[in-house]
């Protein structure tokens, strides 16, 4: 099960969180809001860090598979 | 450029031949005999449909994905894959185990990785929202054991798909094919259904965003009153051929066993065209619900809870031809009542097919009606 750990953000900026999700439906707290909004960031730059996962051998071979069966 | 797989890493489990020494030399105790689905999950797991899954999940993954809908390494995740077994086996941490089928051939090699006990009341109420039996995800459950085997798999044997061997694309082939086209962008349609007009209106809205639509028809075990997989098949063989654009469309079959657990499902639905290479997938009405268990849209609003899921679901009203609007429409466009809303029950659907009867053409293309209706028994019994 996940534990949780506590990250210092300033003051002033909790207040606007707790101001807004206070308007806006479906968070929480601003606990949820910063693990939601941090998470679209990290996936974003994770996404970024990902090879291509076949080698040149894999590729001709596949390539010639689809070929055959008509998808190339 | 292909979306990045699920987790990022696309897995890639050695293959083996049944024949293979690997997989030979096995003493009855160091076996498990799996069923037809769990075979069909071994395949999965291993060809990297399931990815980043390298094996079926221990007791961690289990509950965080019962509880927070997430692997126990944060990556979202819906519905357990697990492999539920008899207890009376005497694996030890670490032993290799050899998964075989119901006339043990060797289906996959697999690092025994320990067992606990699942409450079949709590996976169906957290999974499906329901304990009612009458639910088929729900009934399946508590037909099966209470033991979940954990282990990673080693190798696996390529399954043999019969007929459907060149309909059948593997994450890495279409990433592949997606590549090869150009595609940057491609969105996924899951379906367990003969294509309807409403079907494909939702199909091509949606290829007018991106630049191309793969259709992954789903076969295998499904409940009583859906299509056949050689029905399925062929009818989406006989639209494409007549309706479709060939460079920009592309179907392969994907072989899994529905568990109809709506809008969980719907995330799954994401995760495995996600590491075929999609980026975007359809979500339309009652997305892999049944009965009347989950709202219409719920499919739809579970997406809020994902915002790292690295897919881009497309929401979709549902689509019918409107008598007034003389026209194919939705709830979004079109002002007229269910009075002029051409449709049709499976129910009349199959007691039309039955009598020798077919829709009309404005619910149903003819060459798939005319496909359906040369099948004797088109659907599940």
């Amino acid at each position: 099960m996940p534990k949780y750990t506590s990250v210092s953000i300033p003051l002033t900026l909790q207040k606007r969180l707790e101001k807004l999700i206070a308007k806006k439906t479906g968070f929480k707290s601003v606990s949820d809001y910063v693990t939601y909004v941090l998470r679209e960031v990290v996936a974003m730059h994770e996404m970024k860090e990902v090879p291509e996962p076949f080698t040149s051998t894999d590729l001709a071979e596949i390539k010639e598979r689809l070929r055959a069966l008509g998808y190339l | 450029m292909t979306n990045p797989p699920h987790g990022g890493k696309l897995v890639q489990i050695r293959q083996a031949s049944r024949e293979s020494s690997a997989l030979a030399g096995f003493k009855e105790n160091q076996k498990l005999k799996i069923g037809k689905e769990a075979a069909t999950v071994v395949s999965n797991i291993a060809n990297g449909v399931f990815s980043p899954l390298d094996g079926f999940m221990g007791e961690n993954d289990y509950l965080n994905v019962l509880e927070h809908m997430r692997l126990e390494n944060d990556v979202p995740w819906t519905i357990p894959i697990l492999l539920l077994g008899p207890h009376d086996h005497h694996f030890g941490s670490g032993d290799e185990i050899l998964l075989v089928d119901d006339a043990d051939h060797p289906v996959a090699l697999m690092e025994y990785g320990g067992n606990f006990e699942i409450s079949r009341q709590e996976y169906a109420s957290k999974v499906f929202g329901t304990d009612d039996k009458a639910h088929p995800g729900v009934a399946k459950i508590f037909a099966g054991n209470e033991c979940a085997i954990a282990g990673k798999l080693k190798a696996a044997v390529k399954p043999d798909h019969g007929d459907y061997a060149d309909f059948t694309l593997t994450p890495k082939e279409t990433r592949i094919l997606f590549a090869e086209k150009g595609w940057n962008n491609t969105v996924a349609f899951q379906t367990r259904n003969a294509p309807h007009i409403n079907h494909e209106y939702l199909q091509k809205s949606a290829l007018a965003l991106v630049d191309g639509l793969f259709v992954n028809p789903v076969l295998g075990k499904k409940k009583a009153g859906d299509f056949k997989d050689e029905v399925i098949l062929a009818t989406y063989q006989a639209i494409m051929a007549n309706y479709y654009p060939r460079n920009s469309v592309v179907m392969s079959v994907l072989h899994y066993e529905m568990q109809y657990a709506g809008p969980k499902e719907a995330i799954m639905h994401a995760i495995m065209r996600k590491n075929f290479g999609c980026t975007h997938i359809i979500i339309g009405r009652d997305h892999a619900g049944v009965g009347s268990y989950y709202g219409p849209y719920a499919a739809q609003e579970i997406f809020k809870e994902f915002p790292d899921l690295g897919m881009s679901p497309m929401f979709f009203k549902e689509f019918y031809y409107c008598k007034r609007c003389a026209g194919i429409a939705s709830e979004k466009t079109c002002p007229h009542g269910e009075e002029d809303k051409l449709a049709f029950s499976g129910t009349k659907l199959r007691k039309m097919f039955a009598e020798g009867e077919v829709p009309p053409k404005e619910f149903m293309r003819p060459e798939v009606s005319q496909t359906i209706s040369k099948f004797k028994h088109p659907f599940v019994e």
